[in-house]
């Protein structure tokens, strides 16, 4: 009798429950939780409140310095010193700091840190990538990082969900970004508001673990729970490659209750690029017209992996960026940065004439690192354009994907990869 | 519980990035956060708003980063309750969390103009327009989360070993 969505399985099994249904409320066991140098400084001051005096599990506490590092100011060193102190004294294993570090997003999947069925809560609203590898991710408050780092527990009302039925292939340079860009203008910023996006469907097994990390990624970009991914064999070779614990894998009841149901066509989706101010703000390219920039960003949790870079590599090599257009590239960890080194990748970004930085979130959240101002334009891989993101409040931001992004870079305006690079073989 | 105050009304989709600018969150010193708040949809929200005031919007208000500081910057700010037709389900958590009162009312969210005076009973729901009249009966919490919101936010819940 169960009729329960992927989510709702792990979420029954976590709260020790048979089964559940949409809108139940529950406290759940979580596997991990995790915070990064903004979120967790208020999540400490919490947790002191509570005085349990010490973490519900020392390796299954997470902190990634990853914001404003290496530390921008003498508030941010601040910020990151009261991190590191706490970890030091909680014995918390997984302290990420400068050197070690990387976007958390990227991090934890990589060190093995998340498996299928496992939940995960962050204090951070893209803790909903997890999801990619079968897990059950979400972001939530510093309070709730605060209680769950004490008790190992979260609430959780439990959602609906809308299921994206996935078919065909992508085609040329079209990948995760286009395709969550597509779906986010389908639905809107509020489309999936409080539900899970269950992605399902013969066109799943085309889109590469890199692909799948954005698409969940951007869930909260639509307003949603958390995104999910049905695990294949793809996954299962991710996480034994990672070395992450053993996989619970969970299938939607056959039938299983959803909201609605949408079928994507990945073969039909194009180069996608979302306008200010919102991620809804869907266009492709027949929409877009001449808009010259002054600033590209590769990098994030979104597209920051070393597929990405690849792609970038492959359309800016032997090329020149656009005079006045600043390209700035950032590998999410210090395992991809290693890795476009030792691909030549690094060279090919430095001789077309962009910065390689080392691992930070930075121009994302317009921290540091590539700040624009009044009027100025950018292209970026990451996964928000609200007002101010990544600087002046009178400044936009395009998201595209590094295909995108790394054409634009070369032409000075927003470009279709075909343009620079030909069609992709 | 009542509170009362002028409506300080606001569009759609207000997302974390306009509530509270990552520019200041290399701090986490509530009164500072307070000192910033709205700054980029609204510039003059800091010296307007007084205690008790009562914010009103669109939907999804809240949307974008998980930050905490982000209600946090609203309560500091004087806000006494959130009015909207729908929220961003972090940002809401994150107020019943830390013992903000947020409330989804569509029709109260569509029809309070800036400046009205507003009213709501938070045992009963009804949340009342004094400028112009209008009563608007809202959802009551669930008991589950009023249990949060009777301890004082969620650590207090935690800590009161309702958990
Ligand atoms: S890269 Fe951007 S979106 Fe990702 S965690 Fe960092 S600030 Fe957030």
């Amino acid at each position: 009798m169960s009729k329960m969505t992927m989510t709702q399985k792990i979420l029954a099994f976590h709260a020790g429950l048979e089964s559940v249904t949409a809108g139940q409320l529950i406290l759940a066991n979580v596997d991990m939780v995790l915070g990064n140098d903004i979120t967790s400084p208020v999540a400490i001051n919490e947790f002191e409140r509570l005085g349990t005096g010490r973490v519900f599990d020392k390796k299954r506490v997470s902190l990634v310095m990853d914001h404003f590092v290496p530390n921008k100011d003498i508030k941010a060193a601040e910020q990151t010193k009261k991190c590191r102190i706490f970890a030091d004294d909680m014995g918390i294993e997984n302290f990420y700091d400068c050197g070690e570090t990387g976007v958390e997003h990227a991090l934890l999947p990589e060190k093995g840190l998340v498996t299928a069925g496992d939940i995960v809560i962050g204090a951070d609203s893209h803790t909903c990538t997890y999801g990619a590898l079968g897990a059950f991710s979400t972001g939530v408050g510093s309070t709730d990082m605060a209680c769950g780092m004490a008790t190992g527990k979260a609430w959780f009302k439990v959602p609906e969900a809308i299921k994206f039925v996935l078919t065909g292939k992508p085609k040329g340079w079209v990948g995760g970004k286009d395709v969550i860009l597509h779906i986010i203008g389908l639905i809107g910023v509020d489309g999936a508001l409080y539900k899970s996006m269950e992605f399902t469907g013969d066109g799943v097994k085309n889109l590469t673990v890199s692909d799948r990390l954005c698409i969940a990624n951007m869930a909260i970009e639509a307003g949603a729970k958390n995104g999910i991914f049905e695990v294949d064999e793809q996954t299962i070779a991710f996480l034994e490659e990672v070395g992450a614990k053993k996989p619970v894998v969970y299938k939607a009841d056959e039938d299983a209750v959803y909201e609605r149901e949408i079928v994507i066509d990945l073969s039909k989706i194009e180069p996608t690029v979302a306008f200010p101010h919102l991620p809804e703000n869907a266009r492709t390219f027949d929409a877009i017209g001449d808009i010259k920039i002054d600033q590209v960003v590769i990098g994030s949790c979104t597209n920051g992996r070393l597929e990405d870079f690849i792609i970038a590599a492959d359309i800016m090599r032997g090329k020149k960026v656009a005079k006045n257009v600043r390209t700035i590239v950032i590998p999410a960890t210090q395992k991809i940065y290693l890795e476009c080194m030792q691909l030549g990748l690094l060279k090919d970004f430095i001789e077309a004439g962009a910065a390689v930085s080392t691992p930070t979130c930075g121009p994302c959240l317009g921290g540091h690192m590539g700040i624009l101002a009044k009027g100025e334009r950018a292209v970026s891989t990451t996964n928000r354009n609200f007002v101010g993101r990544m600087g002046h409040p009178e400044s936009e931001v395009y998201l595209a994907s590094p295909a995108v992004a790394a054409a634009s870079a070369i032409t000075g305006k927003i470009s279709r990869p075909e343009e620079v690079a030909g069609d992709k073989d | 519980m009542n509170v009362n105050g002028k409506a300080l009304k606001y569009g759609d989709n207000v997302d974390t990035d306009v509530i509270i600018p990552a520019r200041y969150l290399n701090t986490s010193d509530k009164k500072e956060l307070a000192a910033h708040c709205m700054e980029d949809i609204d510039k003059d929200f800091v010296k307007k708003v007084k205690q008790g005031d009562i914010m009103v919007a669109g939907k999804n208000f809240g949307c974008g980063s998980s930050r905490e500081h982000a209600p946090i910057a609203i309560k500091e700010s004087g806000i006494s309750l959130i009015i909207a037709q729908s929220f961003a389900r972090i940002f809401y958590r994150n107020s019943i969390n830390i013992g903000l009162p947020i409330v989804e009312c569509e029709a109260a969210a569509n029809e309070i103009n800036e400046s009205d005076s507003v009213e709501m009973n938070f045992e009963t729901g009804v949340i009342k327009n004094l400028t112009t009249g209008k009563e608007y009966q809202s959802e009551p919490f669930p008991a589950f989360i009023q249990s949060i919101i009777e301890a004082g936010g969620l650590v207090s819940a935690v800590k009161s070993g309702k958990f």
